[in-house]
């Protein structure tokens, strides 16, 4: 399965070179953590960015070598080792963990470029830069660990960072909240990890990819012991790449900056959840129950998370909960076992929803802060190349024909009328009918229309300067062209499938069993129904009548909808307000009044038998002598038998 | 060789207390605690494959079979380790501190130093009893002399508390020398008492008369009530000593004397104590969750972790059992650290309700950051110091019983919960006119939180250098005792 | 002189000294007066030295009036320091009643 090639004299070179890759955003945080505060801001700028360059060129090298030779392994030193259970530091390259590679170094390269401008006026600059450099470090830990151990240090890492960067803006105490509430979201996650990776140990004698697969084929399992790893593992996906019941924190997340919501929350870190699902693959073939189960989450969450979308007025809350949307159509693909097709969807959905958030970024930035869709509009004119690129980026994710979206969107579905009918096939459908129709709703709202904010934010208005709008249209040529890294191969268009033969080595080809002629109809039936989609809502929410009204206005299920269906507030009364209870209980009545009270109960029924005795000794010379009279007696008679 | 860890502190601690030395007292303390801890240092490159080193014997009542007999393998010097490293970094915290009667208070601290290195250290039954007893002394002093609002109702509480827990470990501690037999006379040494078969009955008593003495050192539930107001009202140094070496002594305990003592019916007691200890850890968490006063808060989360400590030494397996102790290592230097953050908190607003902080990140970014790294390394985030015990700890509850090593593991999201919040209402937030005036930290103050954050990372990243010394002396003692 | 003594049955100096004895006690048990009860100690141990000579005399073992001598020393010793003590007591209460003597309790 993963085969690792004897080294040549290249692939030592290109072994030496592997740690740099993550370590030297790791130097870069280091220097910008330590000294960014006396640098300029050019100088943290440069260093924060040139290192994931680097990175990136590196990356590229890397891609190369495993094309030409296969998977790479490089163990720095040994981790832990306690009995069997020992880890490597140590990395695996191989065809999966390089794509992810190339996505986060070079996602991740435009972003921070993007950030140099969107951050300059902040005072927390140098520190932003070394968050992100931070986290780059953590993702690439993640992808490139050639263990389960390694992947949960990056798992892990990357939470750490998106809490630090979510409450970057520290003296607001609701984004402070908003932080916590991600960190804890994922760490619920990551019990359900850390308890399958003991599961994968106990039952593989080993954490190591390679070890474990090549186990794989050799051992008997029980079907129920493969369905709970599975579920374990995807209980922490379910935390990281925000599915339901664990998806309230990203929404929330989006206190953070928008570059910030731009990579974390929309490019890299959230497809964590959606690598290791592909990552373990092989494990999840073996048990249908569990991938029915990954793909009815992921579809309910499709759903749910695209009809929240519909009625939201904050232009990045939309664009989270098109991320939860399109991160629960991922999981359907991976539930249908179109583990590719996944991967396909995670890369064009890592260009085109950066491309949206950072376009978005754009719109805040000449708003002066202002995020709210119902004071905007009509930007078009004001901001041309944000208003371009954000019409590629809806078109996009809407599935305009030929654009990456389309492409990759459209996979998914004929696997899933392929592997699950026509009832999975239209709950699908209707997740990306929804998702179509709030990017359009965002779209036509914002750009266009009437300017609808204050006069001063109109003065204010204006385009982004290039080192924004540079990386906007690199991501968009890119939401553009990215589709034709797998075309289906109905189409003959050349190279068909080029990135499902890249993974092939370590995700089989899935076989499809439908003919050319259902493709294309299917095609065409979602195709059409996108256009028509993109083009009645642009005469409904083109119209002024029909703008987004004020949050008390909203009546029925609107207001429900609204409200996210209120799930904060019933996670809340359900959870945090208990356990908050318990914890006063517990202290309170528990601890202070049960069990200290016993401790200080049996102390002072000491003390009153004490009382108690000592009145026995009153100091009467003749109550003494009696007593002494009185126990001679005893005695004698005791003795007399 | 292992004599001097016990002797340099005792006659600095003499010379203290006797002489008096008014304006060198502090200098005197570092000066032996870092003497220590460079014989430490030479300790560390022993060999310990082979079981006890640095043995040193004198016949103390020898027809009693008592003999002053010290020794060290990797479990006693990682012990060694941590009570030598946080040595100086304890003094170091209350440098700018004005004590009354400053020679007294060091001496105390030294003689404190002494004890604890003599529990690690003892061979023998009874010398570990009474240098057990002895670390008693000085730290009752301590937190009775200078400690805060009610200190002599508190550590009076604390004194009896822990006492009468050893107590019943002396009971038990003496039935089993009573069964010894070593031609024809009774021994105190550490092998003739492991080799004693008892009878399950008797086993079981001897068990617990260990467990109520260790558990409640550690503390573990429901044991553990005199350890929050004792914390509170000790002085910092005293809290640091407590939590960060003392409570040590009951794990170590655990490990050295009470199961190999009575392995017999460990399986009948054990699911009640690991129990016990598990449900320590989510009942302290919860509690810690809605703490107001910041000291309070760090002392519940220091019984839930060592509630995980515990219950991974009572699961009596290598994961667990290593865990255990490079946990124990790891939270010694964690929870120094959020003492010292506490104390510094303390002593610059004038208060511990975390109602009244908050936005210190930006009238004190230095601080905020160390703060940071100390906090994930409790968090037990990877790559800190916490994680890989806090991982092999779960792994060998786990390994244990499923359903106990899922409990054991909401400890990592409680853990986060009430960290945070913490972190959260410290540092983030507006600032307040009191917190706005936040100094950062002093060069002393950053260079002890500087270490003890570099060692949370360099921990962190390589656990296996502790791991490594342990490993032998964990083999030896897990084949020897087997239930 | 031993016939003399053994004319009377030793039981008769058994009845004798067990009655002084018991008049010795309900003397210290009853009597308020420090004084008298001192007596009383008084006739108690005598009552016993009675005894103590009376078995010497007739086992012909010298043992018994032996320990006569100590009891004679200690009683002597302990009515001057008795006497003592509550002279002082007396000085400070100008009472010899006992009853009231229940500093002790304190």
């Amino acid at each position: 399965m993963l085969s690792v090639a004897e080294p040549t004299f290249v692939q030592d070179i290109m072994n030496q070179l592997i740690p740099l890759i993550p370590f030297l955003p790791l130097i870069g945080f280091a220097i910008n953590g330590l000294f960014g505060s006396r640098l300029s801001k050019t100088a943290v700028g440069v260093i924060g960015s040139g290192a994931l360059l680097v990175s990136f060129l590196l990356s590229v090298m890397a891609f190369n070598q495993v094309a030409a030779s296969g998977a790479i392994q490089v163990n720095l030193y040994q981790f832990f080792s306690v009995g069997n259970l020992s880890a490597n530091f140590g990395f695996l390259v191989d065809q999966l963990s390089v794509w992810m590679m190339l996505i986060v170094t070079g996602v991740g390269f435009l972003i921070h470029v993007y950030s140099i401008g969107y951050m300059h006026d902040d005072d927390g600059f140098w520190k932003f830069f070394a968050y992100l450099n931070l986290f780059i470090f953590s993702m690439l830990l993640l992808i490139m660990g050639d263990n389960l151990l390694m992947l949960f240090f990056g798992w892990e890492g990357v939470g750490l960072c998106s809490y630090l960067l979510i409450g970057f803006w520290y003296t607001n105490t609701e984004y402070g909240k908003a932080a916590r509430k991600a960190f804890i979201m994922n760490r619920i996650g990551d019990l359900g990890l850390l308890l399958g990776m003991f599961m994968i140990f106990q039952n593989f004698g080993s954490l190591t990819y390679s070890e474990i697969f090549a186990v794989l084929p050799n051992i008997r399992l029980e079907a129920g012991v493969v369905t709970l790893i599975c579920i374990l593992l995807f209980v922490g996906a379910m935390g990281k790449s925000a599915q339901l019941p664990l998806y309230t924190w990203l929404p929330d997340a989006m206190a953070g900056p928008t570059p910030v919501s731009a990579l974390i929350h929309a490019a890299t870190m959230v497809t964590a959840g959606v690598y290791l699902v592909a990552r373990f693959n092989p494990l999840y073939n073996l048990s249908p129950d569990a991938m029915h189960f990954v793909a009815i989450i992921g579809l309910i969450t499709c759903i749910f998370a695209a009809v929240i979308g519909l009625r939201q007025n904050d232009i990045k809350k939309v664009l989270a909960y098109s991320t939860v949307s399109q991160l629960g159509l991922m999981f359907v693909a991976l539930g249908m076992g179109a583990y590719a097709s996944a991967m396909f969807h995670v890369t064009t959905h890592a260009f085109f929803k950066a491309l949206l958030f950072l376009a978005a970024g754009s719109v805040i930035h000449g708003m002066g802060g202002e995020q709210d869709i119902r004071k905007m509009g009509g930007l078009r004119k004001a901001m041309p190349v944000t208003f371009w690129v954000f019409l590629i980026g809806t078109m996009a994710i809407a599935g305009f024909p030929f654009l990456s979206g389309f492409f990759s969107k459209d996979e998914i579905f004929a696997y899933t009328y392929a592997h699950g009918g026509k009832l999975w096939w239209g709950l699908a459908g209707l997740g990306a009918m929804f998702t179509a129709i709030y990017m359009c709703r965002l779209l036509y709202v914002t750009f266009f229309g009437n300017f609808r904010g204050t006069h001063e934010q109109e003065h204010h208005l204006h385009e982004s300067p290039k080192i924004m709008t540079i990386p906007l249209i690199i991501l968009a040529v890119l939401s553009v062209a990215g589709g034709f890294l797998n075309t289906p191969h109905f189409m003959h268009l050349g190279n068909d499938q080029w990135l499902a033969h890249w993974f092939s080595a370590v995700i089989p080809m899935s076989e499809m069993h439908l003919d050319a002629s259902t493709e294309w109809t299917l095609m065409t039936f979602t195709t059409s129904l996108a256009l028509v989609i993109i083009a009645v809502s642009y005469f409904i929410y083109g119209k002024p009548s029909n703008l987004p009204v004020a949050d008390e206005a909203q009546t029925g299920l609107t207001r429900v909808i609204a409200n996210k269906f209120y799930v904060d507030e019933i996670y809340d009364f359900l959870f945090v307000r208990p356990v908050e209870k318990l914890s006063k209980l517990f202290h309170y009545y528990v601890d202070i009044q049960g069990i200290d009270g016993i401790v200080n109960g049996v102390a002072s029924a000491v003390q009153a038998l004490g009382a108690q005795v000592r009145k026995l000794q009153n100091g009467n010379i003749e109550y003494y002598l009696l007593g002494m009279v009185a126990g001679a007696i005893l005695l004698m008679l005791t003795f007399w038998a | 060789m292992s004599l001097i860890f016990i002797l340099i502190p005792f006659i600095a601690s003499a010379i203290l207390l006797l002489l008096r030395p008014a304006g060198l007292s502090r200098h005197l303390a570092l000066v032996a605690a870092l003497a220590n801890l460079a014989a430490t240092a030479y300790c560390v490159c022993c060999d310990y494959s082979q079981g006890m080193t640095c043995t040193f014997s004198v016949p103390w009542v020898a027809s009693a079979g008592i003999h002053f007999s010290l020794g060290m393998d990797g479990i006693t010097l990682i012990m060694l380790v941590l009570t030598n490293l946080l040595a100086p970094l304890i003094i170091l915290t209350s440098w700018d501190h004005k004590f009354d009667n400053e020679p007294r208070y060091y001496g105390l601290v030294l003689m404190m130093l002494a004890a604890l290195n003599g529990v690690f250290l003892a061979q023998d039954g009874l010398v570990f009893y009474i240098f057990y007893e002895l670390a008693l002394i000085p730290i009752y002093f301590i937190c009775a002399i200078w400690g805060g609002q009610d200190r002599i109702r508190v550590t009076l509480k604390f004194f009896i508390y822990t006492f009468v827990g050893s107590l019943f470990m002396l009971v038990a501690l003496l039935w089993v020398y009573l069964q010894t037999n070593v031609n024809g006379a009774h021994s105190f040494a550490w092998a003739d008492l492991v080799a004693v078969q008892l009878s399950p009955a008797a086993a079981h008593w001897v068990l617990v008369g260990f467990f109520i003495a260790f558990a409640v050192k550690m503390p573990v539930f429901p044991l553990h009530t005199w350890q929050p107001d004792t914390y509170v009202t000790s002085p910092t140094t005293g809290t640091m000593l407590l939590s960060g070496i003392m409570l040590k002594m009951g794990a170590y305990g655990v490990i050295r004397w009470m199961v190999p003592l009575a392995p017999e019916a460990m399986h009948y007691v054990d699911p009640l104590f690991i129990s016990l200890a598990v449900i320590g850890i989510l009942y302290a968490s919860i509690i810690a969750v809605k703490q107001s006063d910041i000291k309070r808060l760090v002392a519940y989360s220091s019984i839930a972790h060592v509630g995980l400590i515990a219950a991974g030494i009572l699961a009596w397996n290598k994961t667990g059992v290593q865990g255990g102790i490079i946990q124990m290592l790891n939270h010694g230097i964690n929870v120094v650290g959020l003492f010292f953050v506490v104390d510094l908190l303390e002593r610059r607003l004038g208060t511990r309700s975390l109602a009244d902080m908050g936005g210190i990140a930006k009238s004190a970014p230095k601080f905020a950051t160390l703060f940071l790294i100390i906090v994930l390394g409790s968090v037990a985030v990877p790559l800190t110091n916490g994680f890989p015990g806090e991982f092999l700890l779960l792994n060998g509850v786990w390994n244990y019983n499923f359903w106990l090593g899922v409990l054991a593991g909401l400890t990592i999201i409680f853990g986060a919960v009430y960290m945070l919040r913490a972190y959260g209402l410290v540092v983030f937030g507006a600032p307040t006119p009191a917190t706005e005036r936040f100094e950062d930290v002093n060069t002393r103050e950053f260079l002890v939180l500087g270490i003890i954050a570099g060692l949370v990372i360099v921990l962190g990243f390589f656990p296996q250098s502790i791991l490594g010394l342990t490993e032998a002396s964990v083999d030896r003692i897990l084949s020897v005792v087997q239930f | 002189m031993l016939e003399i003594v053994r004319t009377v049955p030793i039981d008769y100096y058994v009845y004798l000294s067990t009655i002084l004895f018991v008049i010795g006690v309900f003397g210290v048990l009853t009597r308020r007066n420090a004084i008298v009860v001192l007596m009383c100690v008084e006739l108690m141990l005598n009552a016993v030295n009675l005894l103590l000579a009376a078995f010497s005399t007739y086992l012909s073992d010298a043992q018994g009036q032996i320990m006569v001598f100590f009891i004679m020393v200690v009683a002597a010793a302990e009515a001057a320091v008795g006497l003592g003590i509550l002279v002082s007591i007396y000085r400070n209460t100008k009472s010899t009643d006992i009853s009231f003597l229940d500093n002790l309790r304190n």
